[in-house]
């Protein structure tokens, strides 16, 4: 569940953890019926999970299903503000520095044992351990010391204040009974875990599918449906046949077939679609170290001489829409009136005129110097749909006289060749958009070193502040200033041409009741959908 | 032998470590929370701080006593127990495939080669090599479609029906059957090809031998001449291909595996290409090497066993 958090450039429509904010496409056609237990729901996952122990895995496909095995002390609700899980409540000292979890009493895990202090702060503890292999440790580095004063208070004190620090205590604490001592690295919890969640583990095949049951003592209450069955099934094609054979109940939609091949009367009769903004954006970023990109002008000129109302009618068939920052529309970090450039070939012209590129070559390309205007775009193997925007780009710059490369790489090695080295001209990548608005990582000039994430040199002063500003204050409003300005800066630098936010399009099974679309998307309230008895199938 | 595999496991031991990327890349690439030290951290815990020849050897140490060691995956399971869960599967179904393609693939390359340039021999070489060509993955979608969503007859991937623990064994059979339809007709229509191919051209080059003329000649029926003395002869190099085809049956293809959604040993072997993980992708090359070591002299040894001229010496 902590992966919802971060950023990660995998899969930009994962099934379970999407999350978004339009109301629903799609209303239930069917009857309401009564709320019922039993049935199972049975979703398909591309990857198998490698770790069922959160702190140990990084795929999504693990997190899924962790994240209704274990529980947070902290998580977003349906309007994706911060509420307590296993924390009943919480306070930040008014220095910022300390913060205090009442957690709840009677939480009982699954094997029967109170759920108190004792965990939490293990989970601290073992996450920092320079002996666990774990990718999540940075936020939890920050803290200063953690105690655990009686059983349902849990107290971690900050060396300064630091906003994310709240939503870090979303990740799955863990049960200390069972891993107090031992090396959690070969815990057989990673193949068979016990956490506090709604639903339990039961079995796991390997290669084929993973079941959990639901945990009757939840302590929000026992969930409606009574199996949740994870089928691993790593072909999208052959997911979508087995969606119409009826072999699954829910799955993610690409555009073509929620546009094109899922409008028949039969198959709305059988099923619910949904579509919201997902919380990802592709983009287009410059390495701002080669000299073709220094000048502001020529990366607003190529902003201008893309269409991306074009891109996403014909990338995303219009499922999704342009994006002019790196927060999610709707969003409270969001900025509505920040408008970057819009499609406009002729200025682009004259930007590229008042940078030096006005001599055109006889191939119809600029010249400066001599050099004609010539850049590769990278992108990673097995996206199609940033190859198509690539292409789509290519076209529109070759009209201003700009010649584009595209070349699409096996994924570890565009990593390691390529953006490692900073070797590279452009790139159409995407990042997920963390709910927490923080954006140290991929935009403080800190973060421009070996491996890390501001991979394209992005440097200036007045955002560095801002990141700084944003991130070590509580106050929404303080925030939300900071990140509104940062979006106006981003927006006339163009270190990125931010291109689109894409849609989720999940789609259930009508025989599923109880759901109720939200800005977190529809899986918020998973524990109380229902199917009512005379339709339950399994 | 033993050279050999030493051989080839150094080899392989290089080349998988000059493909860009680390093990550690795939879990801390691009996650805004990993710092160097986090990234060192996990290089030690998995050993690749060392020197190339130092991990060689301790890998080397460790395979001596049959331990392929622990997936650098997330899971860091034994490779062995990661292999072990999926080798039953992908051994029965290969093996099934492959005696449907021998069983299948004999005869029919038998009758081309009886009934030369035939409407019937050129009907069956456009058959096999249409199976050849046309796109595995498109033919599944395809039947799939019309199996598992039209007609409804056949379950579309999988190996068993939800519930299915909770059948008798009985129905429980039935249920795995009818998952292996379509995966075991569409890998056997793929590779009819070669092996029919290959038995007509060997009954030719036999038919056109001294010895059948002479058979003839001595008045023997067309049906013994050609199934006693021709076929047998014919069949011997066919020992050779069977020997070639052991280490294929613990291998497997990616995009059938993929579609069907079949845990097999292909899709592992390419998770473990692409996640970086050295250990699995050195395990299954190993099992690769020596099953194909023991392949060829198996082949050998059968070819031997068949053909008194190599048994004897001077062929």
């Amino acid at each position: 569940m902590t992966a919802r958090l971060f950023c990660c450039l995998a899969a930009l429509v994962t099934l379970v953890s999407c999350s978004g904010g339009a109301p629903p496409a799609e209303l239930p056609r069917r009857g309401a019926g009564s709320p019922a237990y039993g049935d199972a729901l049975v979703v398909g996952t591309i990857g198998e999970p490698s770790n069922l122990i959160p702190l140990l895995a990084s795929d999504s496909a693990s997190h899924d299903v962790a994240g209704n095995v274990f529980n947070g002390l902290v998580k977003y609700d349906k309007n994706l503000e911060l509420v307590g899980d296993l924390a009943e409540s919480w306070q930040v000292s008014p220095d910022g520095l300390t913060i205090t979890f009442r957690l709840r009493k009677g939480v009982k895990w699954h094997d029967g044992t109170e759920f108190t202090s004792r965990d939490v702060l293990y989970t601290y503890r073992v996450t920092i351990d320079p002996k666990t292999p774990t990718a999540y440790a940075e936020d939890f580095k920050q803290v200063k010391s953690a105690e655990a004063p009686d059983r349902y208070t849990f107290r971690v004190t900050y060396g300064k204040p630091f906003a994310p620090a709240l939503a870090s205590w979303g990740a799955g604490i863990l049960p200390a009974h069972l891993l107090e001592g031992k090396d959690i690295t070969k815990s057989p919890l990673s193949r068979h875990p016990v956490g506090t969640g709604p639903y339990r583990f039961k079995e796991w095949i390997a290669g084929q599918k993973v079941v959990l049951e639901a945990f009757p003592d939840y302590f929000e209450g026992r969930p409606y449906i009574d199996r949740f069955v994870y089928r691993i099934i790593p072909d999208t094609s052959t997911m979508y046949l087995e969606l119409k054979a009826g072999g699954l109940d829910m799955m993610g939609l690409t555009p073509v077939q929620y546009a094109r091949q899922t409008d028949t009367p039969e198959f709305l009769a059988r099923f619910n679609k949904f579509r919201y903004p997902a919380s990802a954006y592709t983009y287009l970023g410059y390495n701002l170290r080669n000299p073709l990109f220094a000048d502001r002008r020529v990366r607003q000129a190529i902003a201008c001489a893309i269409n991306k109302d074009e891109i996403v009618h014909g990338v995303l068939l219009g499922l999704g829409q342009v994006a002019h920052g790196p927060f999610k529309p709707g969003t409270w970090p969001y900025n509505p009136s920040v408008r970057d450039f819009g499609y406009d070939p002729a200025r682009a012209k004259v930007l590229l005129a008042e940078a030096g590129w006005h001599a055109i070559g006889s191939d119809g390309i600029l010249t400066k110097d001599g050099k004609p205007f010539s850049f590769t775009i990278f992108t990673n193997q097995g996206n199609d749909q940033r190859l198509k925007t690539a292409q789509i780009i290519q076209r529109r710059l070759a009209k201003v006289g700009i010649e584009v490369k595209i070349r699409v790489l096996e994924w570890a090695s565009l990593l390691t060749n390529f953006i490692d080295k900073r070797n590279f001209d452009a790139l159409i990548m995407g990042w997920t958009i963390p709910q927490d608005p923080d954006i140290f990582d991929v935009w403080h000039s800190s973060k421009t070193g070996p491996k890390e994430l501001n991979f394209i040199g992005f440097k200036n002063a007045e955002v560095d502040r801002l990141i700084e500003e944003g991130r070590s204050t509580f106050d929404q409003e303080k925030r939300r200033r900071c990140y509104w300005r940062i979006q106006e800066i981003l927006a006339q630098e163009q270190p990125y041409t931010f291109l689109f936010v894409p849609d989720a399009l999940p789609v259930v099974s009508a025989r599923f009741r109880g759901i109720e679309p939200a800005p977190a998307g529809i899986t918020h309230n998973i524990i109380r959908w229902y199917v009512p008895k005379e339709e339950q199938v399994h | 032998m033993v050279p050999l595999l030493l051989g080839i496991t150094l080899i392989s031991f290089v080349v998988i470590r000059l493909a860009p990327g680390e093990p550690v890349e795939a879990m801390t690439a691009m996650s805004p929370k990993i710092t160097a030290e986090t990234r060192q951290r996990l290089r030690e815990f998995y050993g690749l701080d060392k020197p190339l020849h130092v991990q060689y050897a301790t890998w080397l140490k460790q395979v001596a006593t049959l331990d392929f060691g622990r997936s650098f995956a997330p899971d860091n399971r034994p490779v062995t127990d990661k292999i072990k869960e999926r080798i039953p599967v992908t051994i029965s179904l290969n093996l099934i495939a492959l005696i449907l393609e021998f069983g299948l693939a004999i005869p029919i390359g038998i009758f081309a080669a009886t009934h030369r340039d035939t409407l019937y021999d050129k009907g069956i070489t456009i058959f096999v090599f249409l199976g050849f060509a046309v796109p595995t993955f498109w033919l599944a979608l395809l039947l799939m479609y019309f199996f598992g969503v039209k007609l409804g007859w056949l379950p579309i991937s999988g190996l068993h029906s939800l519930g299915s623990e909770t059948l008798s064994p009985m129905a429980w059979f039935v249920d795995l059957a009818k998952h292996l339809i379509l995966p075991v007709s569409v890998a056997t229509f793929g590779s009819l090809a070669g092996l029919s191919r290959y038995m007509r051209s060997n009954m030719l080059e036999v038919i056109r031998q001294d010895y059948i003329t002479t058979a003839r000649a001595k008045g023997l029926t067309e049906r013994a001449v050609v199934y006693r003395h021709a076929l047998r002869n014919a069949l011997l190099p066919v020992i050779t291909f069977l020997g070639f085809s052991l280490p294929g049956l613990i291998g497997g293809s990616v995009i059938f595996e993929t579609i069907f959604a079949i845990p097999g040993m292909g899709q592992l072997f390419y998770q473990g290409v692409m996640g970086r993980d050295y250990p699995l992708v050195m395990g299954i090359l190993v099992i690769g090497a020596f099953l194909t070591l023991v392949g060829n002299l198996l082949a050998d040894l059968g070819y031997a066993l068949a053909d008194p001229r190599i048994r004897h010496g001077r062929g």
